[in-house]
């Protein structure tokens, strides 16, 4: 039979067992959790008029979150414009020219450091600079704010796909005489199209959700406006508004828009997983 | 460094080495042969010069971008010390340790927002932390390998939910549960102890620093548990496998091996989620209850750093309100800097230990 040591040992491997699997199903629980309550409140929200209408007047009947979804829609696809170059040359530089000098490894450390960073002082940062300067919130001070925070994203994926390159390929780019800016753009880059594209896709599902840089760059607009020197609805922040109202309209509006806006980012970054493991994998 | 130079090098080397030979093998070469030979040389030699020119531009070029995130850091740092600049003149240091806040009579000092901050991301740590180990053990050890990327992904999309959507659910759907059945059930036990019975006594709306600190573990989670999960793939499999050839369990091999191996990167797995937890605006906002009080309990309202400067800013009429706010702003950005530094350093430990290991 078995001795008592063995059978405390067996039982301390089958409650530490039970106790992993169990934080395991917690995870999954909240996750399931909001998914499910996302389903369910945002679900009778969604309607034609969600999409064609701009948002009510406190306490009136119907309008939808059109100018918000237009808002949202010009700001970051500024922002995945501007951080989008930016972000892939400055990877290029770490990878190419930095890799493993005192500046590269230092810019890594803060691109680091920044991709966790408080997004709601990047507002602040962009008010100080900006906001304050031209003495209005707009829609192209939200468009910073949220590229700041793109950009990093963006940053680390380059470099280390570029990473992942073998350096045979790059040898033999030189060994035919190419110059250097076209082996790391046209050969190397190019190897990891798919991965750079992954990192692309992640930032936007990044921003597209951020409120807090929001809140005093870009601020609110209760009608329809695609002017990006003006204050810019955006999806996040009429939530956040809506959300916190009296009004049950308003309240049912916000759970659409939060059904939206939660189903949109797990969408890129699940397209953005498959992309990058078939590209990967063949 | 050097070895990219000597590429960059050798292309005009040879190309020059390459014409200079030449003749040798053309002995006959007409006038016209060498007028073209001449040519050819003058336009590789043009060529080669341009792409110098495209080289060093390049290099420039991403150089500056590369610096731009550095100065984007030290911008963000400058701006917010000008900033706060006011604040910091009007109440010295003593800012940091005042409690009073009132925009009314323009006195302003941070410590409700500093002991709102660090209780909900400390309660959140406390919850997160088993967790997110149990999670990584899970999905390292004992997950069944078909498994193991749906359930990766799962985690991975807990983190992918925006932070706004978390404060609805917290709001709408958690909180009033939790203060029908958790709080009450909280006061009755923990809140019977004789010292941290406290805590766990007060106002039961489902809204408060411990709301706030719960909804903040559940996102923190995916974090470190994603963080846990990639350092305790690094440990060899011979050191595991020569323990189980002892004949030692699952558990005592993630106890006494996996877990020794990888501390140093499991602190910094929780390091870095503190630093997420302490930043997180949204979640806290809606749940916190936005009081600027301080006490005991932790079912009781309060406010945070992040949450604070989410309700005020864009409603700051003072300049002073203004100044305080940004002087928030500093006071948060400098502690999750450390916090998110120290974090790095760790993990930078840890992956340096990948690279040596057998």
């Amino acid at each position: 039979m078995m001795n008592p040591v063995y059978r405390r040992r067996l039982l301390q491997h089958r409650v530490g067992i039970a106790l992993s699997i169990f934080a395991m199903a917690i995870g999954l629980f909240f996750l399931g959790w909001i998914l499910f309550t996302l389903l369910i409140k945002g679900f009778g929200a969604l309607s034609l008029a969600m999409f064609a209408e701009s948002t009510p007047a406190p306490g009136s009947e119907g309008g939808g979150l059109m100018n918000a979804i237009v808002g949202s829609l010009l700001m970051v696809g500024a922002s995945t414009l501007i951080s989008t170059p930016i972000g892939i040359l400055a990877g290029v530089y770490l990878a190419e020219y930095g890799e493993e000098s005192w500046l590269a490894q230092t810019t890594r450390f803060v691109t680091d450091i920044m991709l966790s960073a408080p997004s709601i002082v990047i507002g602040l940062f962009v008010y100080a600079i900006y906001v304050a300067n031209v003495h209005h919130f707009s829609g192209w001070a939200g468009t910073f704010a949220i590229s700041l925070i793109a950009i990093p994203v963006v940053v680390r994926t380059t470099d280390n796909m570029l990473k992942l390159v073998p350096s045979s390929l790059r040898e033999a780019a030189f060994a035919l005489g190419a110059p250097r800016w076209k082996v790391a753009l046209l050969v190397r880059l190019r190897a990891v199209k798919a991965g750079v594209v992954t990192g692309v896709l992640l930032a936007v599902a990044r921003i597209s959700g951020e409120t807090a840089p929001l809140l005093f760059t870009a601020l609110n607009n209760q009608f329809f406006s695609a002017d990006m020197n003006a204050p810019m609805a955006n999806l996040p922040v009429v939530i956040f508004q809506f959300a916190m109202s009296p009004y049950d309209n308003w309240r049912s509006l916000a759970w659409g828009g939060a059904l939206l806006i939660t189903f949109s980012v797990l969408l890129l970054n699940i397209l953005s997983r498959t992309l990058f493991r078939q590209k990967v994998t063949s | 460094m050097s070895s990219s130079d000597n590429i960059r090098a050798q292309p005009t080397f040879t190309f020059r080495q390459f014409f200079t030979d030449r003749p040798s093998n053309v002995t006959q070469a007409t006038i016209a042969d060498s007028r073209d030979q001449s040519a050819a040389e003058r336009s590789l030699l043009f060529t080669v010069r341009k792409q110098r020119i495209q080289d060093f531009l390049f290099h420039k070029v991403t150089l500056i971008f590369a610096l731009s995130v550095l100065f984007v850091l030290l911008g963000i740092i400058v701006s917010l010390m000008i900033s706060s600049w006011p604040a910091f003149r009007e109440f010295g240091p003593a800012f940091v340790t005042t409690i009073e806040w009132d925009p009314v009579n323009d006195k302003y000092g941070a410590l409700i927002a500093i002991v709102g901050t660090l209780a909900t991301s400390f309660i959140a740590l406390l919850v997160a932390f088993p967790i997110s180990f149990g999670i990584a053990l899970f999905l390292t050890e004992i997950c069944p390998s078909g498994l193991k990327r749906p359930l990766g992904t799962a985690v991975e999309l807990l983190a992918g939910v925006p932070s706004i959507i978390y404060g609805m659910w917290g709001l709408f759907i958690f909180a009033p549960l939790f203060a029908d059945y958790v709080q009450p059930a909280l006061e009755a036990t923990l809140g019977q102890l004789p010292l941290i019975g406290e805590l766990f006594s007060g106002p039961m709306m489902g809204i408060g620093i411990m709301t706030a600190g719960l909804i903040l573990a559940v996102m923190i989670i995916p974090f470190i548990a994603s963080v846990m999960r990639d350092v305790f793939e690094i440990v060899p499999a011979v050191l595991k496998e020569s323990a189980y050839g002892l004949g030692c369990t699952k558990w005592e091999v993630v106890r006494k091996i996996v877990l020794p191996y990888t501390r140093v990167g499991v602190v910094g797995g929780v390091m870095l989620g503190l630093g997420r937890a302490l930043g997180e605006t949204m979640a806290v906002t809606f749940v916190i209850g936005n009081a600027h009080n301080l006490s005991w309990s932790l079912f009781a309202p309060g406010n945070s750093i992040a949450s604070t400067l989410a309700n005020e800013f864009a409603e700051a009429a003072t300049e002073l309100h203004l100044s305080s706010l940004f002087a928030l702003g500093l006071i948060l950005f400098v502690i999750t800097f450390i916090v998110l530094s120290a974090a790095k350093f760790m993990l930078i430990g840890m992956s340096r230990r990948e690279g040596t290991k057998t």
